[in-house]
């Protein structure tokens, strides 16, 4: 225990060191994937939280991270830049002149995206499976809708921009390495193994003394918060949102980055989030005209997605759980791990 | 409103409704056999619409040999997303094939985009889609008129199936109790595959319906009513083909009427569905014709 | 001292009466035996008993309250726990897991001091964990602690689902056809270890079982349900000679 705990800080030390170099190193253009993997592994994590852990199947993540991202925006925009961007009609007077620190107005991102999933939650946790499935893509979709047609608030369809680009690689690494903490200790501690038990058999559950319904709003909340505070991340590193942005197809990413890593795995998510983000925008390459030159490859649009579902398709008809199901990779094992190649190593020497 | 607005109102929400109802019974059919959201099924509806355009366009085929040769192939479409996406999952988790069924459904409209372009085209409407009726001021356009009348006709054949056929009665069986069906001899797998052709034959008819009412065809063109189709499912009560029927047929009438008489909320059209679902699985989570199983301890 | 009874305890389901007016009542340290052929609704009375059924009529009284129709968590809190017919388990979690979920009611700590890891949460973790380790050991589980719950044997599974009631500190222990699919041998073990546990955690025990051996050689009284009627109560050997209870099982000649 001792060892690992040591370890624990070493490492947490050597990743802010590299997240030093990396700042520095990286043109703006790989900062900003960089920092985008940032944001879709504390996405990965909430939902995993919820699919992974509980076993409840939400498909509405993409409608709490428009919230988060949308309340993040509001309080963070200057009343100048709000004045601007809603010409159309102007922004109702309660939120006109409100300006906030950025990290309040992350800690607000989040509570509002939580509060707004307890009052979701409430009625639509009681449903299973499939239709809990597809009552919280529908409250995703309401929430887009509503979005899209509260124009003084939201400023409709045109959506916010000039967003202030507060999140930087520090906010966003600093948060997403919070969460992990935070997912670790959860997942530890009595709550996160009562989590796993609602998953693995509800009534059996309920029958050791556990209440359901508080435990999964309880894990419901939190993922939907920590989108929350994902989403407005997102906004303040691409600096405009729209309501179109958070389509199904956002949770779909965040769905397949949690199924890529291992459906309970915090450590698979991480990874994950981080594979992913760069491919989905390496893979951009797919979808536009390529000139290497000698030869002109034409881009084939649809074709990265095409990529992207074929992935996500092809794991789960081999990996039910995902790749790494609910494993973690953990100091035993990476020592484990190193132990045997050295064995090989010197058996190969000694041969 | 007047009356004849009013007419003409309920005209178009029995034609979407009809629409609505045809595909929703091929999301009934297979969460009745399977307990799985076929989220493929709208891909199944827009690649319908697609091959009968093709078969016109392309082939310049006459409009009724497209269309059956366009239910053809939508139909062995089907199957073929039951053999490659489901049937490998059949004994795992939920959670499992409903994400199978999602990146199945990702798949086959991205694929579209891939070959059929993202840029819309034109449905061509034969003409005797395209006859304009007036009737006491309400102008009718005569697909509107044969939408209801083919999907009357399509469902009569349905309901025969299941409930005279020896085939149906082993569909009821399988959607009673899979095991219990297996067990006495019943081949679930021709059974599952048999399901799917049928549901995807009546999502042909159901998008090239829809394509020549609304005739932009889009990869995407699937997704919105393929959702709006299985939230009708639901409410009507899951499994029952009845159900599904009423449950599209009230959609239909919903969004319609909605829009027809509170106009300031037409922003919200795309809403009322999932407004009206999660009201119905609040109050009768069985769905209007459902009946409520508890699960066996 | 009474310690449980039921009162008229009748469920419908549509038209079908699967239990009619069942009253029990066991005094406190017993062990009771529920028998019946198949549907004859003895894990329906199982499942109104521990709140997941809600009763269509009639009372469960549990000490001196009323506990009808309270939500399951809540009736285990009570003090009432239970097994299932169908083993189920926490299958991916470990055999410790399964029982450290069982005390997770009685932790009595909130979510944020649990993730923050509070000196009062350590403590009180340390000590259910302690617990729990104690209880697997008088189980013969220990050994087994740290393995996932679907890799042990049939016999220890059945053992875990006791083991993981126990955790919940019941004074009213159902077990659900413990025997099932054990050999003679195996079941005369279970007799044993059922009076065991009854002894050792002051128990009172009713239970499910089709063993006639096991079901008349630890019971002390016993209630036969037919069609969900009780056809017949008493000890066994009232029970063994009524002829009410052998029309049911071998049919009316």
């Amino acid at each position: 225990m001792k060892r690992n705990n040591k370890l624990n800080i070493i490492a947490i030390l050597a990743f802010i060191a590299t997240l030093f170099i990396l700042n520095v190193t990286l043109d703006p253009y790989r900062l900003r994937i960089f920092n985008l993997a940032g944001i879709y592994v504390i996405l990965g994590l909430g939902l995993n939280l919820v699919n992974g852990f509980t076993g409840l199947f939400s498909l509405g993540h993409a409608g709490f991270m428009a919230i988060g991202a949308y309340t993040g925006a509001l309080l963070t925009m200057s009343p100048e830049t709000k004045e601007m961007t809603f010409f159309l009609e102007p922004i109702t007077p309660i939120l006109a002149n409100i300006q906030l620190p950025f990290p309040i107005a992350l800690v607000a991102a989040g509570l509002v995206a939580g509060a707004i999933g307890f009052l979701i939650g409430a009625p639509v946790l009681r449903l299973k499976d499939d239709y809990l499935a597809i009552a919280t893509l529908g409250f995703s979709e309401i929430i887009r809708i509503v979005l899209t047609n509260m124009q003084t608030i939201t400023n409709g369809a045109l959506g916010l921009k000039g967003i202030p680009g507060n999140a930087n690689i520090w906010w966003i690494w600093g948060v997403s390495l919070a969460v992990v903490v935070f997912m670790v200790l959860l997942i530890k501690s009595s709550y996160g193994k009562v989590f796993k038990a609602i998953r693995e058999d509800e009534i059996a559950a309920e029958a050791m003394g556990v209440n359901i319904f508080k435990h999964k709003m309880m894990s419901f909340v939190i993922g939907c918060a920590l989108a929350g505070v994902g989403g407005a991340l997102l906004g303040s590193l691409i600096g405009a949102i729209n309501p179109l942005l958070f389509r199904f197809l956002f949770t779909f990413n965040v769905l397949l980055i949690v199924v890529l890593g291992g459906m309970g795995s915090i450590t698979g998510t991480v990874l994950s989030a981080v594979v992913v983000t760069v491919m989905i925008e390496y893979l951009r390459v797919l979808d536009i005209e390529m000139n290497l030159g000698f030869i002109r490859i034409p881009g084939v649009p649809g074709l990265r997605m095409v990529v992207f579902s074929l992935i996500l398709l092809i794991v789960i008809l081999f990996y039910q759980r995902g790749i790494m199901g609910s494993n973690e990779i953990t100091w035993e094992k990476l020592f484990d791990f190193k132990n045997r190649i050295a064995k090989k190593i010197t058996r190969r020497k000694s041969s | 409103m007047t009356f004849t607005t009013f007419m003409q109102h309920l005209v178009n929400s029995i034609s979407l409704g009809s629409l609505y109802a045809l595909i929703a019974v091929g999301y009934t059919m297979v969460y009745g056999i399977l307990r799985l959201i076929n989220f493929a099924h709208g891909e199944v509806f827009m690649f319908g619409s697609y091959m009968a355009f093709f078969a016109m366009t392309t082939f310049g085929m006459p409009w009724y040999i497209a269309f059956i040769i366009a239910i053809i192939l939508t139909c062995i479409f089907g199957m073929l997303i039951e053999k490659a996406a489901y049937k490998p999952l059949r004994d795992a988790p939920r959670i499992s094939i409903m994400i199978s069924a999602i990146a199945a459904s990702f798949l086959i409209s991205n694929l579209g985009i891939v070959f059929f372009g993202g840029i819309p085209v034109t449905f061509p409407r034969p003409d005797i889609f395209d006859i304009r009726i007036v009737i006491g001021g309400v102008s009718i356009i005569s697909v509107s008129l044969f939408i209801p009348v083919i999907t009357a006709v399509a469902l009569v054949i349905l309901l025969y199936i299941v409930n005279h056929t020896k085939t149906g009665t082993a569909m009821r069986a399988v959607s009673k109790d899979y095991e219990a069906a297996r067990l006495m001899g019943i081949d679930v797998n021709r059974i599952i595959t048999f399901t799917f052709a049928i549901g995807s034959s009546l999502a042909a008819v159901g998008g090239i319906m829809w394509a020549l009412r609304f005739p932009a065809l889009i990869p995407f063109m699937g997704i919105m009513p393929g959702l709006k189709c299985f939230i009708a499912a639901v409410i009507g009560g899951i499994g029952n083909i009845k159900g599904a029927v009423l449950g599209g047929l009230i959609l239909g009438f919903g969004e319609i009427m909605i829009v027809a008489f509170l106009p300031e909320l037409s922003g919200y059209r795309d809403a009322f569905a999932f407004i009206f679902l999660i009201v119905i699985l609040l109050f009768k989570p069985a769905g209007l014709l459902g009946k409520n199983i508890a699960e066996k301890v | 001292m009474t310690i449980f009874r039921t009162e008229n305890l009748t469920k419908k389901f549509g038209g079908l009466v699967a239990v009619s007016n069942l009253n029990i009542k066991i005094e406190k340290g017993q062990i009771i035996g529920l028998i019946g052929p198949n549907g004859a609704g003895k894990t329906t009375a199982f499942n109104m008993i521990t709140g997941v059924y809600k009763p269509t009529e009639g009372n469960v009284v549990f000490g001196e309250n009323k506990v009808t129709g309270m939500k399951p968590h809540k009736i285990t809190e009570r003090g009432i726990a239970r097994t299932f017919q169908n083993i189920r388990l926490f299958k991916e979690l470990s055999v410790l897991d399964n029982v450290l979920i069982a005390n997770h009611m009685r932790l009595k700590s909130n979510v944020f001091s649990s993730i923050i890891r509070t000196p009062d949460y350590v403590r009180k973790e340390k000590a259910i964990k302690e617990k729990s380790i104690n209880l697997l050991r008088e189980l013969g589980l220990e050994d087994v602690k740290d393995e996932k719950s679907f890799s042990l044997p049939y016999g220890k599974q059945r053992r875990l689902e006791i083991a993981r009631a126990l955790a919940t500190d019941p004074q009213l222990l159902l077990l659900d056809e413990p025997a099932a699919g054990m050999n003679p041998q195996e079941s005369h073990e279970l007799m044993v270890f059922i009076r065991e546990i009854r002894d050792k955690f002051d128990l009172t025990i009713l239970l499910i079982e089709h063993h006639m051996k096991v079901i008349m050689g630890v019971c002390e009284s016993i209630y036969v349900l037919d069609y969900g009627v009780t056809i017949a109560n008493g000890t066994p050997g009232e029970i063994q000679n009524n002829q009410k209870v052998i029309e049911a099982y071998l049919g009316v000649e």
